[in-house]
């Protein structure tokens, strides 16, 4: 309990420091922009490999589950996109990204911090934590709800393709089923866990690099932390954002 | 100049700084040298602000460096260059920009200004046409030269070098030596340099700290080093077979 009050401590110091007033803002923006590159562009193939076949799955498997005549086939558009617009999307790609972006995250910051680079910005007179870690935290919190929009649309393309190609559904009646009932609501709720999400990831990764002593075996460890870490925070918060928004 | 003042320093309760005071004067080259683990680096990163010490105190001129706030140790920070062990070159940025980081940080020059000084620097160490390059295509002279280049570009006040020969073969080594030496008197500097090098030791030491167990045992010049009293300092200087043969030169 004492480890974990500690670790939260600095956690909450690390945020005060990341936080605080840059020392230049065009090289933060620079920054910034490098890191929505590297971090929410480069992101985007494997959302939408992934999406895709989670979208045909999804598909496949309520086709399967809903295999009765009083049941009408375009339920089958309908619980696609349900699922995939309320936990999908927002948390299969959270969870992705945490193992993609996070321990990239924390290995590169890791790294720093063992060949004293980190040392040479504080020297410098540069805050350290803020110029690595806010561009980071910016970045994601911009182009991860457009990662989970783009994921949105390749899983219903996905379970359209699969769906029409395996015969379980029409196109029409899969595309009713995608129209019928829809509250925009949906949308919100993931928007908002996805910002909830990529936060977690930056930050608690980050700072498992951050704080990283010793040498490369050490930052190996950090980064392996660091997705363990923000997994269970992405699923612990899932379930609270959800109690919190839906209920 | 910089004065340390009765510091101590510990790391869960291992006391790896035992009340160290010493000066070190402008335009010298002073040395701190000790074994490995003699608690030489923990000396240097608590003098620039890298490490809290536990006790004692820290005075760059007429400033209490250590009991300043963030912002205040911040200017300070903007005239000090260091170069560290392993370089500590960024690894994403190339060589030119690099050297640029700390202008780009904390000047308001113009690009035209900032290309100058930065290609200036460059040339000072004796870096051509390498401004492209990575610091992983870089050789470890190569990289000292950079690191050296990018802690000089803010024209700083005091510059810190840890170990800086580590790792190089003898003649970059001296190369490196002779540029601390010629920068330290070109640019009026207050010079700290770390080291364990005993070839390091006679060419550039001025002033030399001896540092055993994180204690001063010695301190004098380059000249005064093999007639010392201090038997951890000569276990620590006659381990060096040039020390032995310039000893035995000096007695014939």
């Amino acid at each position: 309990m004492i480890r974990f009050l500690t670790q939260f401590g600095r956690y909450v110091i690390m945020l005060k420091k990341v936080f605080s007033k840059p020392e230049k803002p065009s090289i933060y923006y620079k920054q910034t922009m490098h890191e929505l590159v590297y971090l929410g562009l480069n992101s985007i193939g494997i959302i939408t490999i992934i999406s895709f076949f989670m979208g045909a799955v999804i598909t496949l498997q309520t086709a399967y589950n809903t295999e009765n005549p009083i049941y009408p086939t375009y339920l089958i558009g309908l619980g696609c996109r349900d699922s995939i617009i309320l936990e999908f999307s927002s948390t299969i790609t959270a969870l992705i990204l945490a193992g993609k972006v996070g321990s990239n995250i924390a290995s590169e910051i890791g790294t720093m911090r063992v060949t004293e680079q980190i040392d040479a910005l504080e020297m410098m007179g540069v805050n350290s934590a803020s110029y690595l870690i806010l561009p980071k935290i910016i970045a994601t919190l911009l182009f991860n709800p457009i990662l989970t929009l783009i994921s949105i649309i390749v899983g219903i393309l996905g379970g359209w393709i699969a769906g029409t190609l395996s015969g379980v559904i029409t196109s029409q009646d899969f595309i009713y089923g995608i129209q019928y009932a829809f509250i925009p609501y949906y949308i919100t709720y993931s928007m908002i866990k996805t910002l909830f999400f990529a936060f977690i990831i930056t930050s608690v990764s980050a700072f498992q690099g951050y704080f990283v002593e010793g040498g490369s075996l050490e930052v190996g460890r950090a980064s392996t932390k660091a997705v363990v870490f923000s997994s269970v925070l992405i699923l612990l918060f899932n379930v609270i954002l959800t109690q919190l928004l839906l209920s | 100049m910089i004065r340390v003042k009765n510091l101590e320093k510990s790391f869960n309760d291992n006391l790896v700084l035992d009340d160290i005071s010493v000066t070190f004067e402008t335009g010298k080259t002073n040395l701190i040298i000790g074994r490995s683990g003699s608690g030489k680096t923990v000396l240097l990163k608590s003098i620039v602000g890298l490490h809290e010490p536990d006790k004692g105190e820290i005075w760059f001129e007429d400033v209490l460096f250590n009991k300043l706030d963030f912002a205040a140790k911040k200017k300070i920070r903007e005239e000090m260059g260091m170069l560290f062990q392993g370089s500590a070159l960024f690894d994403s940025l190339t060589v030119e920009q690099n050297v640029r980081f700390p202008l780009d940080m904390f000047t308001n020059k113009t690009s035209e200004e900032k290309n100058e000084r930065v290609n200036f620097c460059l040339n000072r160490v004796n870096i051509i046409n390498a401004n492209k390059l990575y610091p992983s295509e870089l050789s470890g002279g190569m990289k000292k030269r950079v690191a050296i280049a990018r802690a000089i570009a803010l024209n700083p006040k005091y510059l810190f070098c840890d170990e800086p020969n580590s790792g190089l073969d003898p003649l970059t080594a001296i190369l490196i030596d002779e540029l601390i030496r010629e920068l330290t008197k070109e640019f009026s500097m207050t010079t700290i340099v770390n080291t364990h090098d005993m070839n390091s030791v006679i060419e550039i030491g001025e002033n030399i700290v001896f540092i055993n167990e994180g204690i001063k045992c010695w301190e004098g010049t380059n000249k005064e080093i093999l007639h010392s009293d201090c038997e951890a300092l000569n276990d620590f200087v006659f381990a060096n077979a040039l020390a032995k043969q310039l000893r035995l030169s000096e007695n014939q």
